[in-house]
């Protein structure tokens, strides 16, 4: 009796499920419905809030201020972005991207050896150790990382105690002396702002080096010495391209970062500029948000091109 | 009841014709509090205890009135700008420089300085300032002041510098060696100022009258002069507490100060005092005014009252190393201020003080001509950079 009911019901169990199970089918007739509902959300985030605050902010760098008054004048110019090429201005850009460019190159080579060495022969407890080691420093307050490190530059600082006491004081005076890097002491100068964006930035390159690293399979290495190959041989030609886009993803991290930081550069250095603290002064204050936004698109810009770059040798072939 | 609604629109009357109706009239009477009160201020500048307990003016006044205080910190005189300008709010403590700005914008009611008992123990030369009086009106009770002194080493100077060259001009300090690399100066455009303050003092045929209007001439000779200091200057400061390490470990001597460092170092035992050069310098001055739409007016003129007549004043003055609008704070014993102490916080110093004002283009004394601040800010930039 129960069975020849249920028969009678045919083979769409539907029916008898409610809302729930109306909702489950109409997903299920019409996927495309579903997809919607759960991609809307993201979207309209990314659109609206992520995008529109971008085209806001990229509006507002085609206004100017007007000289006199000093208020925003809402006509479309280029004026702002002309003003971007002052030489003062142009100077700032330029120490930026040159800083950036020059950690990037340091953390590469000071993250390689650490990353080969925890990818290819760490094991177990050491591994566990280098993970530690790499990470911890993010686990700290970026603020108290700086003021540490303006304490280990000043000129009474930790660094200059030690070269006292090993009486190699002259060898820190000389290289002080040295135009442009050098200065009054190292928290003081440009090579003091370097040393602390280095080391800040550091596991953001060493993490996706060591990661690409663990993927070149071992026995290619082995090859290649098989074959005859220098050590030298072996690194520049297998090695390095198999874990370029670990490089190069990792430079991507610590490229954008030195080019937005505004805090460091305020803290450690010779305060001139760097783009993210002349955002900061023109926005404030001054009121000058076009030039301040015009000062933003730069980074924006210059990222632009690096993605576009790092994606055609190959650097997101592994998401 | 008739003559209270007479009394109201007599004011109204009068304030119309006289404001030209731009402004609501102010209060007439006082009544009741409204339960609370939405101040708009600066950070440290009213406390109730939670940073250091001993630092709590807004308790008491919270049980005596019934007032609950609430505060919204502001980091510029942009941010107090902006966030009376979305309104909300019944007080703020404006610096010279947003207070103008303020009234010219219609957010500020003139207030009645007859429902302020204590409004005569204002010191006498801030009473009239013309930060907060237009036209004979007043628009806030004036609240804390400051000069931007210069801080120097006492092991390097026995005797406090006489001129702000020591931070301008390359010299032998009088421990034999160059100030290079041992000075400071602010990084903030208005420094600008301190540059034309010097100038004011030490090249007369320019024709500065104030620090804060410069014709095109004035200006370049201010940055001429500021590229000068470029020189010398390791690094421009910023932040109080980073100024205060540079003076204990980079071996920096001598710059332009706030008096907050210069106590919080000598609490220290730091080897650092203070003096305000005879070329005078540059200050700040604050005053807490009201909204032009103040929802709680009677809790407001109380809160007036109370920043004028309690242990407020005094309790900041050693807070923040500032002096009071009320000058018996610094000796009646109403909290802990002394007078040792204000006359270090620069009490006796207010004639040698220009006070911080934003530089427009339209000033009096250069004919409409001068430089308005936001190319101070893109200048300034410049200097700092090397150009």
């Amino acid at each position: 009796m129960n069975n020849s009911a249920n028969d009678r019901r045919g083979a769409v169990i539907s029916a008898g499920f409610g809302l729930a199970g109306q909702i489950s089918d109409v997903f299920w007739r019409k996927p495309v419905i579903l997809l919607l509902l759960m991609l809307t959300p993201p979207l309209l985030w990314l659109g609206v809030v992520y995008i529109g605050s971008l085209l806001a902010l990229l509006a507002q760098s085609f206004f100017s201020i007007d000289e006199f008054s000093g208020l925003i004048n809402y006509h479309l110019t280029l004026k702002t972005y002309g003003e971007l090429l002052n030489p003062a201005n142009l100077d700032i850009i330029l120490r930026t991207v040159l800083m950036a460019a020059i950690v990037t190159l340091a953390s590469v080579i000071v993250a390689f050896p650490v990353a080969f060495y925890a990818a290819r022969y760490a094991r177990g407890r050491w591994k566990a150790l280098f993970y530690l080691g790499v990470m911890l420093p993010l686990w700290s307050s970026y603020l108290v990382k700086i003021y540490a490190w303006k304490l280990i530059l000043a000129k009474e600082g930790i660094l200059n105690w030690f070269f006292e006491l090993t009486h190699l004081k002259w060898l820190l005076d000389a290289y002080l002396a040295i135009p442009l890097i050098g200065g009054n002491s190292l928290s003081v100068s440009y090579t003091g702002t370097f040393l602390v964006f280095l080391y800040v930035w550091l596991p953001f390159m060493v993490l996706p080096m060591q990661a690409a690293l663990e993927r070149v399979p071992a026995n290619f290495l082995e090859a290649s010495s098989d074959l005859g190959a220098t050590p030298w041989q072996t690194f520049r030609n297998v090695l390095l391209p198999l874990a370029l886009p670990g490089v190069i993803a990792g430079s991507i991290f610590t490229f954008s970062l030195t080019l937005g930081d505004y805090i460091i550069p305020q803290i450690i250095g010779s305060s001139r500029l760097f783009i993210g603290q002349a955002v900061y002064s023109h926005q404030g204050t001054a009121g000058n948000i076009p030039l301040a936004a015009a000062f933003t698109v730069v980074p924006v810009v210059i990222m632009g091109f690096y993605l576009w770059m790092a994606k055609r040798k190959g650097a997101f072939d592994a998401l | 009841m008739t003559s209270i609604l007479k009394k109201i629109s007599v004011t109204v009357l009068a304030s119309t014709f006289l404001v030209q109706g731009a402004m609501a009239g102010k209060l007439a009477s006082l009544g009741a509090g409204e339960g609370q009160v939405n101040i708009v201020a600066w950070p440290g500048y009213i406390e109730r205890g939670e940073t250091d307990a001993a630092f709590d003016w807004v308790t008491k006044f919270e049980e005596q009135t019934g007032c609950k205080v609430q505060v919204k910190n502001a980091n510029t005189s942009d941010e107090m700008v902006a966030l009376m300008n979305e309104g909300g709010f019944d007080l703020v403590t404006a610096s010279g420089d947003a207070s103008l700005r303020l009234i010219a914008g219609k957010r500020l009611q003139e207030i009645n300085t007859d429902l302020i008992p204590s409004w005569k123990d204002i010191d006498d030369r801030l009473k009239d300032a013309p930060w907060h009086t237009v036209d004979g009106a007043h628009y806030g009770t004036p609240y804390m002041w400051g000069p931007n002194v210069l801080m120097y080493n006492t092991e390097v100077f026995k005797e406090a510098p006489t001129s702000w060259n020591v931070v301008f001009e390359e010299m032998t300090l009088p421990d034999g060696k160059s100030n290079k690399g041992r000075v400071q100066a602010y990084d903030g455009p208005i420094h600008v100022a301190d540059a034309a303050n010097y100038l004011m003092a030490h090249n007369p045929d320019l024709g500065i009258t104030s620090p804060y209007e410069l014709n095109p001439d004035q200006y370049k000779a201010a940055l001429d002069l500021l590229r000068e200091q470029r020189k010398l200057v390791s690094r421009y400061w910023h932040d109080a507490f980073i100024q205060m390490d540079d003076f204990t470990n980079e071996g920096v001597v001598a710059s332009g100060s706030w008096p907050f460092q210069v106590n919080i170092l000598q609490s220290q035992g730091a080897k650092v005092a203070s003096t305000i050069p005879a070329e005078g310098a540059t200050g700040w001055a604050d005053t807490t005014m009201m909204h032009a739409d103040s929802e709680n007016p009677n809790c407001a003129y109380m809160w007036m009252e109370h920043t004028l007549s309690s242990n407020l004043m005094s309790d900041l003055s050693v807070w923040f190393g500032a002096n009071p609008g009320v000058p018996a704070a610094c000796t009646d014993g109403r909290g802990m201020q002394t007078a040792e102490g204000c006359t270090t916080n620069g009490m006796d110093d207010f004639d040698k003080i220009k006070f911080w004002t934003t530089p427009v283009s339209k000033c009096a004394s250069q004919n409409d001509t001068c430089v308005p601040y936001y190319r101070w800010v893109s200048d300034y930039i410049g200097v700092i950079g090397g150009r």
